[in-house]
């Protein structure tokens, strides 16, 4: 494949590339080979884009239980790899509360309400720890 | 009231496209109960975290949901059952961070927290059924962790 992003094709997520951010709207039910497909597919688009973030849009997703969670982890830290921050945005109040009931913090994961937060927590110069929380800048 | 209808199933396990079926399920049966928003979340992710026990661990099996009801209040009961290995140490399999199959060790004890009642039957070498049941508009199991 040539181009900057893969096709939308069954049992892939198409996407995105937005300057130096890759944008990937999640929708609906996920199979689980449908998102072990994203997480190489991101990978290798990282790479061969040379992007330096990556949002993940899950407002259109119900459910996020322990695999598709663990599949989320594990995009943020093989982004972090390839020297790219993932940020999971929109997510839905019910499924943050299942998720902590279920045990399942994910404590590596940057969050945003928002797509557009997302994109503007990118834009901020990297920051240690979890993110989310918006620290005083230096002058 | 006839609330069987579109509750009332018994759905194989086989893959991970079975997991999307029995999630859809799970979720048009818990709505039709009269389910609210979080509890229906809260019983899908459970019935997701159970069917792929069944299918991971167990070698696949079926899910079988039913309306239930106990002093005038409408539950959704779902049994998940394969006829795998069995689990050999079943407080050990429920207790965070367990895990014989590569995942997070979060699937069991998760599930439990999930629902209102929680009930595991295995005998090691022929097969593991999980039921589970949770009720309209009652408060969450109290816990006994905390």
């Amino acid at each position: 494949m040539s181009e900057g992003f893969s096709r939308p094709v069954a049992g892939h997520v198409p996407v995105l590339r937005l300057g130096d951010v890759l944008l990937v709207t999640l929708q609906g039910d996920l199979h689980d080979s449908t998102a072990f497909q994203l997480q190489q597919d991101l990978s290798e688009t990282i790479a061969r884009s040379r992007v330096t973030g990556v949002v993940i849009d899950i407002s259109g997703v119900e459910i996020v239980d322990s695999f598709l969670g663990r599949v989320l982890a594990e995009i943020a830290a093989q982004t972090e790899l390839l020297a790219a921050r993932t940020v999971v945005a929109g997510m839905r109040p019910a499924v943050a509360i299942t998720l902590v009931e279920l045990g399942l913090t994910l404590p590596g994961l940057r969050t945003a309400l928002t797509t557009e937060a997302a994109l503007e927590l990118l834009a901020q110069p990297i920051v240690p720890g979890r993110a989310g929380g918006v620290r005083e800048e230096s002058p | 009231m006839d609330t069987g209808a579109g509750v009332e199933a018994r759905l194989p396990i086989r893959s991970d496209m079975d997991l999307v079926w029995v999630r859809q399920h799970v979720r048009q049966a818990a709505a039709k109960l009269g389910f609210g928003l979080v509890e229906q979340t809260k019983l899908v992710t459970a019935a997701s975290e159970l069917a792929r026990n069944a299918l991971v661990h167990g070698g696949g099996g079926v899910m079988e949901a039913s309306h239930v009801t106990a002093e005038g209040t409408d539950g959704l009961r779902l049994s998940f059952s394969d006829s795998g290995p069995g689990i050999a140490d079943l407080d050990r399999a429920l207790s965070d961070g367990y895990t014989s199959g590569g995942g997070l060790g979060m699937g069991l004890g998760g599930a439990r927290r999930l629902v209102h009642d929680f009930a595991v039957e295995s005998t090691p070498g022929s097969g593991t059924t999980v039921r589970v049941t949770s009720w309209v508009a009652r408060p969450p199991r109290p816990r006994e962790d905390l």
